[in-house]
């Protein structure tokens, strides 16, 4: 038998993703939607503890290879947004500088900054290693995109 | 109000000492008054350690005390590696700026902000005030909106979309039996590629309709990456992932407008999430003439002109 196909009318679901206040939408948002907010949103102020910005942008960097494989969406044709000047202003990300004193440095070279990326790329696919052998030996693992 | 920061600058000292073993973990900045005292409520920072503000200049932030031993530098780093810790943490930061964003104006501050002690939580505050004010009086009475815009080819990919066909034993099969191997593959793999084609530009015309939708009621929208890895939980591929800046009390007309711009559109599905802190606003405006502006102004019809550029291209 095959699944019923999902009736499309275009009205509301009840499946919407909706959190609204006091249903702890806290506790139950999405965690993407969540670290998308918390590590690159909000205000950029410099802390005594120095988990300094480029830290962060690294660390940024990393949950995207798992949050987001833009190149996937490229593989498939979509890269529209790329073009788009109105939504890619924010796309070739610079680590937004503090409000405060304190984080007066500005970024490495260029150069440098890409020999770090990679290291810290590579250090990052060394780390997934296990879990994608973990994941490719369990059935509900979809993978498939490369990595 | 300065009596209020004089009241918190004496309370401070209890907190001043440098080598205590503690450090002052910052949440989010706000302005020092009653609302926001009471926003603090019952709930509780990192592992369960409770809310105080610290203010000055008449603004205030929201801190606990966490131990230096999981806190420091190195632990902290350490932490923010750990997938797992990591979620740990975004959550509870988070669920702390939500709750305090329920009862008052808030800026959220960014993952692990943290200071040696209150009275340098209160010197950053006399550094940063006057801009840390200026946003505070941007986004007063507004909250963020996300919106995330899904293509799901396979539903598109059915048959006819829009109407359910439980039964049709009588309907034409559409395949004659008697065709090759190879053509039937080819025919399947055009019909798939048709298919995935037309689901995105269904989707793509539901993105512009949401966007087209949420400018109407939106002041300032900010564009994230589309989720596409493993913590992307939302079925089908993510086109659109938008924040948008809302007055709190149009939200309602806000979700519903958004929401109805997937209507007859088969195959594409529009979340929205919501209300957040204004995180994705919290940006300093370094320019005199912020985004805003266009958003404003932006006519229905003009993001989906601009995407039409682009894809011209």
């Amino acid at each position: 038998m095959t699944e019923p196909v999902p009736r499309r009318t275009g009205g509301p679901s009840p499946a919407r993703g909706m959190a609204p206040y006091g249903q702890g939408g806290g506790s139950s948002a999405n965690l993407a939607d969540i670290l998308e907010r918390v590590l690159d949103k909000g205000v950029v102020i410099a802390g005594d503890i120095q988990i300094n910005l480029l830290d962060i942008e690294l660390l940024t960097i990393k949950l995207r290879l798992l949050v987001a494989s833009v190149d996937k969406a490229k593989e498939m044709g979509i890269d529209w947004w790329e073009h788009d000047p109105s939504l890619s202003s924010r796309a070739p990300r610079r680590p937004e500088r503090g409000v405060g004193a304190g984080d007066g440095g500005h970024s490495p070279s260029l150069a440098e900054e890409n020999e770090r990326l990679r290291a810290e790329i590579e250090e990052l696919r060394a780390a997934r290693q296990p879990e994608i052998e973990r994941e490719a030996a369990e059935p509900h693992a979809e993978g498939g995109d490369g990595r | 109000m300065n009596a209020y920061d004089d009241a918190y600058d004496a309370h401070d000292d209890a907190y001043a000492a440098p080598d205590t073993g503690r450090l002052s973990y910052a949440y989010a900045v706000g302005r020092a008054t009653p609302e926001l005292e009471i926003a603090l409520g019952p709930a509780t920072g990192m592992d369960g350690a409770p809310l105080r503000t610290v203010a000055a200049h008449g603004l205030a932030a929201v801190v606990c005390d966490v131990p230096e031993a999981a806190y420091g530098e190195r632990a902290l780093r350490a932490r923010l590696e750990d997938l797992g810790e990591l979620e740990e943490l975004a959550r509870a930061h988070h669920s702390v700026v939500e709750s305090l964003a329920r009862g008052a104006t808030v800026l959220p501050l960014r993952l692990a902000t943290v200071y040696l002690d209150d009275v340098r939580v209160a010197a950053m505050l006399r550094d940063a005030g006057p801009e840390l004010a200026a946003l505070l009086g941007r986004l007063e009475g507004r909250v963020e909106w996300g919106v995330k815009v899904y293509a799901d080819p396979s539903a598109a990919a059915s048959p006819s979309a829009g109407t359910t066909r439980p039964d049709t034993p009588d309907a034409p099969a559409p395949e004659a039996p008697a065709e090759s191997p190879g053509r039937a593959y080819l025919r399947q793999r055009r019909a798939q590629r048709t298919a995935r084609d037309e689901a995105h530009r269904t989707a793509q015309e539901a993105v512009r309709r949401a966007l087209a939708a949420a400018a109407e009621y939106a002041e300032d929208r900010v564009t994230h990456r589309p989720q596409q890895g493993e913590l992307a939980t939302g079925s089908g591929q993510n086109l659109a992932n938008e924040a948008f800046l809302v007055a709190r009390d149009r939200s309602e007309e806000f979700r519903a407008a958004v929401e109805e711009a997937d209507r007859g559109l088969p195959g594409v599905r529009i979340e929205v999430t919501g209300p957040w802190a204004p995180y994705s606003f919290a940006t300093p405006v370094r320019d005199p003439a912020p985004v805003r502006e266009d958003a404003v102004r932006e006519p229905a019809d003009a993001a989906g002109g601009r995407e039409e550029d682009s894809r011209a291209r």
